[in-house]
């Protein structure tokens, strides 16, 4: 272990950035953690004063500073909020990492990430096992779930309404795909993402039904990796270069228009994260670039690339829908208008939600750390839901509706919890 | 806080708040050091969070007990580091104290407790058909305690002033825990001193707040914006003086320079001219009849004062294009470098040409960036100045330029601060222009209502 002098002058490293904070606390408006709980070291502000105070030395507790960094959703609502226009996810990233160094890598997180997510044969049996024993899971398995993909938290706790691990997952329903182009004239490389994979395979099976009707070629690799983004919160940037290694070695060769995912998660640490937080020693940055400027939100390609643009469809009157904006979509991407859209195009009767776009309270594994919390936030995300008088809510993360799910069903009102491509797929039978 | 004698504290303090509420940690005391001002984090040495108003009145009797010196903290947005705590001192929060007591809407005034937020006291008056209109940039976060303790304006001061003016009344704790109270629910009220006047703009130091009466006023039926391009500063300030000589008061007056509007348009190419010496934006309000006449004939002012061009906006969106300008305008400046102060000194409006022109050659005599852009229609412009504090030696021609500001201000019949306080960044500069009798008076008066100088010492002490 480091010590302290050297730990600090790692986060000097950080000034350049950490300096353009100017203190103005405009974050405290948007910030859903701050909002919960009103404590300075929740909100960015005080998160960025504190690296500062640990960089300069005046702070001595680097595990307090750890424990605070780590209450957060990662949600970006306050980056894409500040009038400074600090780059505050890289700075929390980098300063995880930093920590993750300096501390070390939970002895569990250690086995799950280098164990299990840098091998993706060994982590499908692991949770193809565990689909067939749910309910009776040991504490290893727990784990396991619990902070792998952040995601597969839910059998953690017992109170938990959790979606049950698909017993078939899609990698099992569709394995592989190699189609060319058809009338569309477009081919993309399909990126259905761990979640889908393991616990929403209807998702994937919706995309691929979609990507067949509109005569879209399909690129579908086996042996598919996580995208990264558990490992990176953890600051494990070993796992996480290993990862987009073994990605990239996947897609680099194939010859395709779009990257399109269903996973507001991947696409947005695809495009945004890859590119700049490769620190691995293959020279692939040039692969991983052009990998993240063909890469597409599922609901972004189907709009401005496949032109579903919903007009002359007259709603349905039956089902009201209602739309939650995932913040890897609106906060990272600025994507908004095009899942709506897609909702019009399915002949959905759309109403739009108060706080829409404020986070559910997932935040990866901040769900499994502090379940309280995200509850609390989750709740808040199911009174607008019901409020809205919607009976289906549609998102466009699946990590997202694992958290609706869970807070809604604590409700007892029967509202369904959709991703936006299964409402179209519906509409095109 | 270790010794026998301090955990002893802690506990007193746990028994008024709970223990919840009382945060003592290296980390958490960090995190309330430092306020929006751009001076050096201070340790306090316990953070304490109210959640009832007798809780608070408490907690500051305890403290003048033990002679600890107290900072009440609202949002923490104040520009002047009225809110940097006293080293060791007790921090009390007033985001546990965030009721909305009442809205009379039959009586025109509301009670709140004074961590309410500024903007969701003024959507909730919203909602019932009535207008609070102090308006700071901060008011997302701001709350209406932290606005009355510096006086908080806005863009609308012009025509419906500041917070003082919406002051009707309060209930605050003095520092041996009674509680005080001066103003009414009425209209008129003249029983006893106007103390509630007397804690306006008195940044913590002579009392805490504990209920504050607002009064509401019916919102405006219409109104109407407009953008003025200029192609020279002077012509763009003898306009606003123009509009106001010919009796019309705009509800918001601003102005931005040509750097400002550079950087704007920079920032959301907006398509702002980014050849115009200036912009002043323009809003008038109040009923349909009234406004279109009042705006056809602040644009025939613009027109004889010499604009190059004005954009009248004819529907929503084209209003919130220009008033989106406008508040992209410390953003976008932001950006620009690390560290950002926003200086407020403010003059006559008259003043305002021979101020623009001032700050013009203190940025070439400094070799300093100055955007300038602010609330031109009361004198109260916003120099940034924008610079890294980390470059030692510019940061010295900073100071040196913003004592400069004040003395330009000053000559000019203007003062220190128009809206942001003087807390602990201008009290050096306060005799410039209060003199030594006033503060003396002011020690007294301090002295006499606090006199183990236990609230928020220190700030605006000259
Ligand atoms: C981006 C930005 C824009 C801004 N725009 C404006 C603007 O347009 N106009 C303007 O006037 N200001 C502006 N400000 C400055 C600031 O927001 C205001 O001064 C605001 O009123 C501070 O409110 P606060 O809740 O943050 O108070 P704080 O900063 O927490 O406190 C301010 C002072 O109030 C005292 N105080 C707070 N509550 C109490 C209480 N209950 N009893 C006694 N004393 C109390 C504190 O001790 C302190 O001295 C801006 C600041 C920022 C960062
Ligand atoms: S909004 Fe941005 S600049 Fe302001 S305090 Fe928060 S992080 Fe810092
Ligand atoms: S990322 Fe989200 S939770 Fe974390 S500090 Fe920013 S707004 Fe708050």
């Amino acid at each position: 272990m480091a010590d302290l002098q050297q730990l600090a002058l790692m986060f000097k490293n950080l000034d350049d950035q950490l300096v353009n904070c100017m203190r103005c606390g405009m974050c405290q408006a948007v910030c859903p953690l701050f909002r919960e709980t009103g404590r300075e070291t929740d909100v960015t502000r005080g998160k960025l004063a504190l690296l500062e105070g640990l960089a300069a030395e005046i702070l001595q507790d680097s595990q307090g500073i750890d424990t605070a960094l780590n209450r957060c959703l990662l949600c970006g609502t306050c980056q894409a909020n500040c009038p400074s226009g600090v780059q505050i996810i890289d700075i929390f990233l980098a300063a995880r990492a930093i920590l993750t160094g300096y501390f070390g890598l939970s002895p569990v997180k250690k086995a799950i990430f280098r164990g299990m997510l840098a091998n993706p044969r060994l982590f499908n049996a692991l949770t193809s096992m565990g689909s067939k024993f749910q309910g009776i899971f040991t504490k290893k398995v727990d784990d396991l779930l619990g902070s792998s993909c952040a995601r597969f938290n839910a059998p953690v706790v017992a109170d938990r309404h959790f979606n049950a691990l698909a017993t078939r997952p899609f990698r099992k329903i569709v394995p592989r795909l190699d189609t060319p182009a058809g009338a569309s004239g477009l081919r993309v490389a399909f990126f259905p993402g761990c979640v889908v994979d393991k616990m929403f395979p209807q998702i994937g099976e919706a995309a691929v039904k979609i990507f067949r009707n509109k005569e879209v070629g399909v690129f579908l690799p086996a042996g598919q990796a996580c995208c990264g983004i558990p490992v990176l919160t953890s600051g494990d940037r070993q796992t996480f270069n290993t990862l987009i290694e073994m990605n990239v070695e996947l897609f680099r060769n194939a010859a395709f228009d779009y990257l399109v995912t269903p996973c507001a998660s991947c696409t947005a640490t695809i495009k945004e994260l890859w590119p700049h937080l490769y620190s691995g020693s293959r020279d692939i940055a040039g692969d991983i670039a052009r990998l993240g400027e063909r890469t597409r939100d599922i609901t972004e390609f189907m709009v401005d690339s496949l032109g579903l643009d919903g007009l002359g469809v007259t709603p349905a009157k039956e089902d009201v829908i209602t739309y939650h904006d995932p913040c890897h979509l609106k906060n990272s991407l600025g994507i908004t208008r095009q899942p709506r859209t897609l909702i019009r195009a399915a002949g959905g009767n759309f109403v739009e939600m108060n706080e829409a776009g404020t986070c559910c309270g997932c935040g990866g594994s901040f769900n499994v750390a502090h379940y309280e919390l995200s509850k609390k936030i989750g709740n808040r995300k199911a009174d607008n839901i019901v409020a809205s008088g919607a009976e289906t809510v549609a998102t466009s993360c699946p990590a997202c509706m694992m958290q609706m799910t869970d807070m809604l069903s604590r409700r007892d009102k029967g509202i369904r919890v959709r991703h936006v491509v299964e409402l179209y797929a519906d509409s095109i039978d | 806080m270790s010794s026998p004698q301090a955990s002893a504290l802690v506990g007193e303090f746990s028994a008024i708040v709970g223990s919840d509420n009382v945060m003592t940690s290296e980390i958490d005391r960090y995190a309330y050091s430092y306020d929006a001002a751009v001076l050096e984090p201070v340790m306090p040495g316990i953070v304490v969070r109210p959640t009832t108003s007798e809780a608070l009145g408490r907690v500051t009797r305890l403290c003048n007990d033990n002679g600890l010196p107290l900072t009440v903290r609202g949002a923490g947005t104040n520009l002047s580091g009225g809110t940097i705590p006293h080293p060791g001192g007790v921090v009390i929060l007033t985001n546990g104290l965030t009721r909305i007591l009442e809205i009379n809407e039959e009586d025109l005034y509301a009670i709140v407790e004074p961590g309410v937020v500024t903007a969701v006291f003024a959507q909730e008056v919203a909602r019932r058909g009535l207008f609070y209109p102090p308006d700071p940039g901060s008011q997302t976060v701001s709350t209406l305690g932290g606005n009355v303790a510096e006086n908080a304006g806005g863009l609308r001061g012009l025509k419906y002033g500041v917070t003082k003016d919406y002051v009707m009344g309060m209930e605050f704790w003095d520092v041996q825990g009674n509680l005080i109270r001066s103003g009414s629910r009425t209209v008129k009220s003249v029983t006893g001193y106007n103390l509630h006047g007397l804690m306006v703009a008195s940044e913590g130091t002579l009392g805490v707040f504990d209920k504050i009466i607002l009064k509401l006023i019916p919102p405006p039926q219409a109104a109407r914006s407009m953008m003025a391009i200029f192609d020279s500063i002077a012509a763009a300030s003898e306009t606003v003086a123009a509009i106001i000589a010919a009796k019309i008061v705009p509800a918001t007056l601003e102005m931005m320079d040509n750097f400002t509007i550079r950087t704007v348009d920079n920032f959301r190419k907006a398509g702002l001219p980014t050849d115009a010496a200036a912009l002043l934006l323009i809003e008038v309000d109040g009923h349909p009849g009234q406004v279109a006449d009042e705006a056809a004939r602040v644009e025939e002012i613009c027109r004889r004062q010499g604009a190059r061009e004005i954009k009248v906006a004819h529907d929503a969106g084209e209003r919130n294009t220009i008033w989106q300008a406008r508040r992209d305008a410390l953003p976008a400046l932001a950006k620009l470098k690390p560290t950002c102060v926003l200086e407020d000194a403010t003059v006559p409006r008259s003043k305002i040409p021979a101020m623009i022109a001032a700050l013009g050659e203190i940025s070439r005599k400094f070799d300093l960036t100055i955007g300038t852009f602010g609330h031109a229609g009361d004198g109260n412009l916003h120099p940034t100045i924008l610079t890294d504090k980390r470059d030692k030696a510019e940061w010295q021609r900073v100071e040196h330029a913003i004592e400069e500001i004040f003395d330009r201000a000053l000559a000019l019949g203007g003062t220190l601060s128009g809206e942001h306080g003087i807390g602990l960044a201008k009290r050096n500069f306060l005799v410039k222009e209060i003199g030594q009798a006033t503060i003396d008076y002011t020690a007294r008066m301090k002295k006499a209502l606090d006199p183990k100088n236990i609230l928020n010492p220190k700030k605006m002490e000259g």
